[in-house]
């Protein structure tokens, strides 16, 4: 339908600005008040900071310093466990779900409906007896934990990617076999490269999950000594009497920012991939 | 998109030429998951089922105690009040998001200048994780309220209220881009030929539009369902289940707390009562499980088979 644009179009055009303009609000207001004195956050929110309230990056030196824990550790920690967990559940959990699909026997099919069941249970169920298995067998550091979060996330990772699986055209591989391939070759060869548009969904969706969780390391880690970003955010705000509002909104704004510039360069692929993972569901 | 008809010919054409050498490698290919399958998911749940019905404060120091916390889990007047502000405040929040996401959709697809753009801001603050947004609000209703003289702890209905737009802001994006999809998959053929019989806009949305996105409502309204019954994080950055109430025979209630941080500060809060938080988890689980499994089947019926 490749019409002009008629009137009522503009005017949604003017509409949509407009509201866009109010839904970034919050973030304009973390941004401003992160420049603003302690006292000023509280009295003065929505006014921009003035020669009085306006501290210029002081508040960002004190909310990386605050308290007794770097929280540039805690950014660094956070990256570790996204990347390697995610990565992880890519890789094993797509290998997993082809050999649900291709092999297809008994085991094959409880283990599916078991990552099916898991998609909906809540993580209180199993957050207290989670945790303390996470702590008995070592996997409280940011470098193991990422084997917790294969398990628990495997779930939504193997539907998904068996969704896509069971759609690929048997006859690749069957030609990869006869040509001598064996099912490590034919995978990393001949199945890999197909899974490419699941594997950024699924990678999308792990990411945005890990990167923002907080009761499962928070639970899980050893957090006197690892924290991440909502571990440390939380670790400000909660544990202190008296607690510098300025400071925290520049440690927000700190954590944000890298995933706003990520986003804005990849939000093709994010939006594309929240789109294929809820069609699937 | 593609419903899953064709399943049943496509692993019947499995050979097994194909599936022996995967089966040789299965600890190649699915031992890894499995293995922390079961550590993760399994063993944490069966060991949860079991410890619901035991006296512990360690995983090491269960005994065996039958259904007494169930029991005592049913009369605990905190868990019943989380239940019914959890259920309200998913009834709110489910139809809110899911309005103002098809709403915005609906328009959006109009051929819209700069939709793009629009759509990349209205989903934003999808990449904000829970903690970090009930702060960034929690400071904004305060900065509101303080011009009347009070704060957001001050009163139930202001954390309730609060929570429900944080999380439109939160989730309206997201389901937006599932709407999205749905609606860009209508044939358009199908639409030519209302607007050929004369149809109006308002028609072609009832009879036409929304039947065949049926299925983006069906997840957005599951997603918005779990996504409700289970919140945690907005809500314990938010308030944090303040302001506190005394109901009668001076039990004291967190007015705002909801099932999840319910559940998690009976755990943490003291270790004698962890045998209730486990069965009050169970529960959870039970509720989240069938709400989930019975809306599935009942908009599942709705939709229109393309």
């Amino acid at each position: 339908m490749k019409e002009k644009r008629s009137f009522g179009n503009k005017l949604l055009t003017v509409i949509f600005a407009i509201i866009s303009i109010v839904y970034l609000v919050p973030i304009f207001e973390v941004l401003i008040n992160s420049f603003k004195e302690n006292s000023y956050v509280n009295t003065d929110t929505f006014a921009l900071p003035n020669a009085e309230s306006f501290v210029g990056f002081g508040n960002y030196i004190k909310g990386v310093t605050f308290g007794n824990y770097p929280f540039l550790m805690s950014v660094f920690y956070s990256f570790v466990i996204t990347v390697l967990s995610a990565g992880l559940i890519l890789l094993c959990t797509s290998m997993a779900a082809w050999y649900i699909v291709r092999v297809n026997d008994l085991f094959s099919k409880i283990m599916y409906y078991m990552c099916v069941f898991s998609m909906i249970i809540p993580f209180q169920m199993v957050m207290f007896t989670l945790s303390s298995t996470a702590d008995r067998l070592k996997l409280n550091t940011p470098w193991t934990i990422p084997i917790v979060y294969l398990g628990f996330g495997a779930g939504l990772a193997v539907f998904m990617f068996t969704g896509f699986i069971k759609s690929v055209p048997l006859e690749i591989e069957e030609a990869a076999a006869i040509d001598g391939c064996g099912a490590l070759t034919t995978y990393f060869q001949v199945v890999f490269p197909l899974l490419k548009s699941i594997m950024i969904s699924v990678g999308v969706l792990q990411v945005m999950w890990i990167w923002n969780d907080y009761l499962l390391p928070y639970l899980s880690l050893d957090i006197t000594e690892y924290k991440t970003i909502p571990i440390h955010v939380q670790y400000l705000k909660g544990s202190y009497g008296t607690v510098d509002l300025g400071a925290t909104m520049a440690v927000i704004m700190i954590s944000i920012i890298p995933v706003i510039i990520v986003y804005l360069f990849c939000q093709k692929y994010i939006i594309k991939g929240v789109a294929a993972g809820a069609v699937k569901g | 998109m593609k419903k899953k008809k064709n399943k049943p010919s496509a692993s019947a054409m499995n050979s097994r030429l194909i599936s022996r050498p995967i089966r040789r490698c299965f600890p190649i290919f699915m031992l890894p998951t499995f293995i922390a399958f079961c550590i993760g998911f399994i063993w944490p749940f069966v060991q949860g089922l079991y410890l619901s019905f035991c006296k512990f404060t360690t995983t090491q120091n269960a005994s065996f105690i039958g259904i007494e916390n169930y029991v005592k889990a049913l009369q605990d007047p905190t868990f019943k009040h989380a239940f019914g502000y959890t259920t309200l405040f998913a009834v709110v929040s489910i139809i809110a998001i899911n309005v103002l996401a098809f709403t915005v959709a609906y328009f959006l697809t109009q051929n819209v200048k700069g939709a793009n753009v629009f759509r990349t801001v209205f989903f934003m603050p999808n990449l904000i994780g829970g903690i970090v947004l009930g702060y960034i609000w929690s400071m904004i209703f305060d900065g509101i309220l303080s011009k009347y003289d009070t704060y957001l702890l001050a009163k139930t209905e202001y954390g309730f209220w609060g929570l429900v737009i944080l999380m439109c802001w939160q989730q309206v994006g997201y389901m937006m881009i599932i709407y999205i999809a749905g609606l860009q998959s209508i044939p358009e053929d199908m639409m030519e030929a209302a607007k050929i019989d004369g149809a109006n806009k308002w028609q072609t949305l009832w009879s036409i539009t929304i039947p065949n996105v049926m299925s983006s409502v069906t997840i957005c309204v599951f997603l918005t369902l779990t996504n409700s019954f289970k919140l945690f994080d907005q809500n314990m950055a938010l308030t944090g289940g303040m302001p506190v109430a005394f109901e009668e025979g001076g039990v004291m209630v967190n007015t705002t707390e909801m099932l999840a941080l319910n559940i998690y500060q009976t755990f943490y809060a003291s270790a004698n009562s962890r045998g209730v938080a486990q069965a009050k988890a169970v529960l959870f689980f039970i509720l989240v499980a069938t709400l989930a499994l019975l809306q599935l089947r009942m908009t599942r019926e709705k939709e229109v088979q393309q």
